[in-house]
């Protein structure tokens, strides 16, 4: 009987820098499952790798020879002693290893639960093994579900929609503003990792255009060449207002670096365009009362931490969710992994109806000589039926037993029985 | 009678679609929207039927008592969404408007049915051009006033920094605010074009443009009301908060002269006289 076996790393298993070692090189996928397609042990297997972890899926009717050609494979790959893997790997075998493979691409086993990248990633690595042909009936029926479990978890629970960082939390509030962000501009004043991560976002969205300023121009200038942006002076800034659709403050000034009078100036020019200013900077940069201002929305950086513990709090929730579905979607699996287990004595037990049917027509060839061609084919229905009539019990209760802990010796009984060995 | 057995369908239809809308509302679920958008679809289909019906056996259009108004009301604003819902692929929409909608029609159908013979003034093509501009004209002002209510719940998440279960089903406030100001044109092309067709109406069959009925008068009021709204925002540029209470403000006046001025003031538009075989 073949057994699902998962061996692998993640980032709570094994530090960065073991996990660096087995993910460096890129044609390590292509390697691994050339050395899966040759190994003697194992029928099927899948390689998954990304920075957050590396592991290998593998079908085997020999799991303690399997297991160890796969550690000295992983071993090998990363160039490390077998013995300092062992401590940071784990092995998970049959429903353990699918309920994990269902968990990791729905995400569930993330370091950040609910991001979307890894889905990618898994479909990748399965597209991967099925053009070197090392995935098979097991393999493909179980990465075919684990997509589907990864599509039901996303819609049933919405794990993946609110957002969960800083940067994202802005862009969403963005869009609930603006809609699409396509054709809007941008004004950054100051700059920061965390600013320049935001309005990397905000270029992915389709900002149009995007003007940097700065006390020091200089600075401007560079970072206006991160972005393709352009570089504003200080003290162009009131005037930029009447022009952009989002503002992102980050300096480190004392005092207010736009005040409510600015704005309020801006707005008939505007002609009441909103206007979303993003203030990320401690101490604030933006006058708060200018959030009371019509079509004037500011968020400093602790409103949008707000937003970001309601959402943490939503996939909490969600994740409780998605761990039933991930549970139910494995029984599904088990059902049909165990119909597996019957399938072989179900097909030697029609061979055998069809080697009879066919020895004794052979033997009854001559006294059916003087038949026409329709009764011959009336001979051969009739035969057909009464073999298919008297296999058909033997086979449906087969079938209900699947998944039965008596299966086993239910097939041996049928094997003995009809003689099939 | 065939006529009330479409027009209770109709009814029948149209609260399961509410009852989709609002189990769509709390649930977000696609195939159960698509659901209640195909029974509305079924509910409109066999309301036009009732109206077709009413049409051809009173030889006027059926809009000359309070029931008959509600209903035509009512179907107006389901045409409208239904079209909306083509064009702006919005689904939250159908969960505020067709509650809404509904509601006329369960008032309408709370309401007795009065029978009688048609004034020969009213058996022309001039009313039921008249009237259907007026109603789909009101059908849009509705869904204007609908999405400005629905500006202002999100809009009020947004700036309060408290978003509660709506904000992540209502859509952008850029979105709210186009739809408002797209029904906002169209629904004031028909009111204008409803109005001019009205005084065509009335010279021919009165023999004067303008009598200062109560009704022409509100009406005036209530053009005037979107004519400056419409103005504010294509020339000063209002919009967001203060053009979504205004189109509020706006449809509870077309609201007064719907239902106050037919029903508390007389006239020659008040369903009193309307219904009076002369």
């Amino acid at each position: 009987m073949s057994k699902i076996i998962n061996i692998g790393m993640n980032h709570e298993t094994a530090p960065v820098d073991l996990r660096e070692c087995l993910a460096a090189e890129p044609d390590n996928t292509i390697k691994v499952l050339t050395s899966i397609r040759d190994n003697e042990y194992i029928k099927e297997g899948l390689f998954v790798s990304t920075c957050n972890r590396v592991e290998v899926l593998f079908i085997t009717e020999a799991p303690e020879q399997a297991k160890a050609s796969v550690i000295s494979l992983m071993a090998r790959l990363g160039d490390i002693a077998e013995q300092g893997l062992c401590s940071s790997i784990y092995v998970l075998e049959d429903m353990d290893a699918v309920m994990h493979t269902f968990r990791v691409a729905s995400s569930l086993d993330s370091m950040v639960t609910g991001e979307p990248q890894v889905l990618g990633q898994i479909k990748e690595a399965y597209a991967q093994a099925a053009s070197q042909k090392t995935s098979g009936v097991i393999l493909n029926r179980l990465m075919h579900r684990a997509f589907h479990v990864a599509k039901r978890v996303r819609t049933e629970t919405g794990i993946c929609e609110a957002a969960i960082s800083v940067s994202y939390a802005a862009v969403e509030l963005a869009k609930k503003i603006f809609s699409a962000l396509d054709g809007k501009k941008v004004l950054l004043i100051g700059a920061g990792e965390m600013a320049e991560l935001t309005a990397k976002h905000l270029m992915a969205q389709g900002v149009s255009s995007m003007f940097v300023a700065n006390r020091t121009f200089d600075r401007a200038i560079e970072v206006a060449d991160l972005f393709g942006a352009q570089p504003v002076l200080f003290e162009e800034i009131s005037d930029q207002l009447s022009g952009v659709d989002i503002v992102m403050t980050s300096t480190a000034s004392e005092g207010y670096v736009i005040s409510y009078d600015m704005v309020k100036n801006c707005l008939k020019r505007r002609r009441n365009r909103p206007v979303f200013f993003i203030d990320i900077a401690v101490p604030r940069d933006v006058q708060p009362e200018v959030n009371s201002l019509d079509n004037v929305y500011l968020y400093n950086i602790d409103d949008l931490r707000g937003v970001i513990k309601l959402n943490m709090a939503q996939r909490q929730r969600a994740a409780i969710e998605a761990e039933r579905i991930v549970k139910e979607e494995v029984i599904k699996f088990e059902k049909w992994l165990a119909t597996l287990a019957v399938v072989p004595t179900i097909v030697s037990l029609r061979d055998k109806a069809e080697s009879i049917i066919e020895t004794e027509m052979k033997k009854s060839n001559f006294d059916l000589e003087e038949l026409t061609g329709a009764q011959k084919k009336a001979v051969m229905t009739l035969t057909h039926s009464v073999a298919e009539k008297i296999i058909n019990d033997p086979i449906l209760f087969l079938k209900t037993k699947a998944g039965a802990s008596t299966l086993n010796s239910f097939l041996d009984v049928t094997r003995k029985l009809f003689n099939l060995d | 009678m065939m006529v009330f057995f479409w027009f209770n369908l109709a009814l029948f239809f149209e609260l399961l679609a509410t009852g989709g809308f609002i189990v769509f509302l709390i649930r977000q679920n696609k195939v159960v929207f698509r659901c209640s958008y195909w029974i509305l679809l079924c509910g409109f289909v066999c309301h036009t039927v009732f109206l077709a019906c009413r049409y051809y056996s009173l030889g006027a259009a059926p809009v000359l008592n309070l029931k008959a108004a509600l209903s035509f009301f009512s179907w107006s604003m389901i045409c409208v969404y239904l079209i909306f819902q083509l064009k702006f692929r919005l689904r939250v929409l159908g969960s505020f408007v067709t509650p809404f909608a509904t509601f006329l029609m369960i008032v309408s159908s709370a309401m007795p049915w009065v029978e009688g013979p048609v004034k020969s003034v009213f058996k022309s093509l001039w009313l039921t051009v008249h009237v259907g501009t007026m109603f789909i004209g009101n059908g849009l002002f509705a869904i204007a006033f609908v999405v400005a209510i629905m500006y202002l719940v999100q809009e009020n998440h947004i700036k309060r920094k408290r978003f509660g279960a709506l904000y992540s089903r209502l859509p952008s406030l850029a979105m709210l605010d186009g739809i408002n100001y797209y029904s906002l044109i169209y629904g004031f092309c028909f009111l204008t074009v409803g109005m001019i067709t009205g005084s065509v109406y009335a010279q021919r069959a009165l023999g004067a443009y303008w009598q200062w009925d109560p009704k022409e008068v509100w009406s005036l009021i209530t053009w005037l009301f979107y004519a400056v709204l419409l103005h504010e925002r294509i020339a000063v540029g209002w919009r967001g908060k203060r053009a979504a209470v205004m189109s509020i403000v706006c449809f509870l006046i077309l609201i007064i002269t719907f239902l106050g001025v037919s029903l508390c003031l007389s006239g020659y538009h008040s369903f009193e006289s309307l219904g009076v075989a002369r």
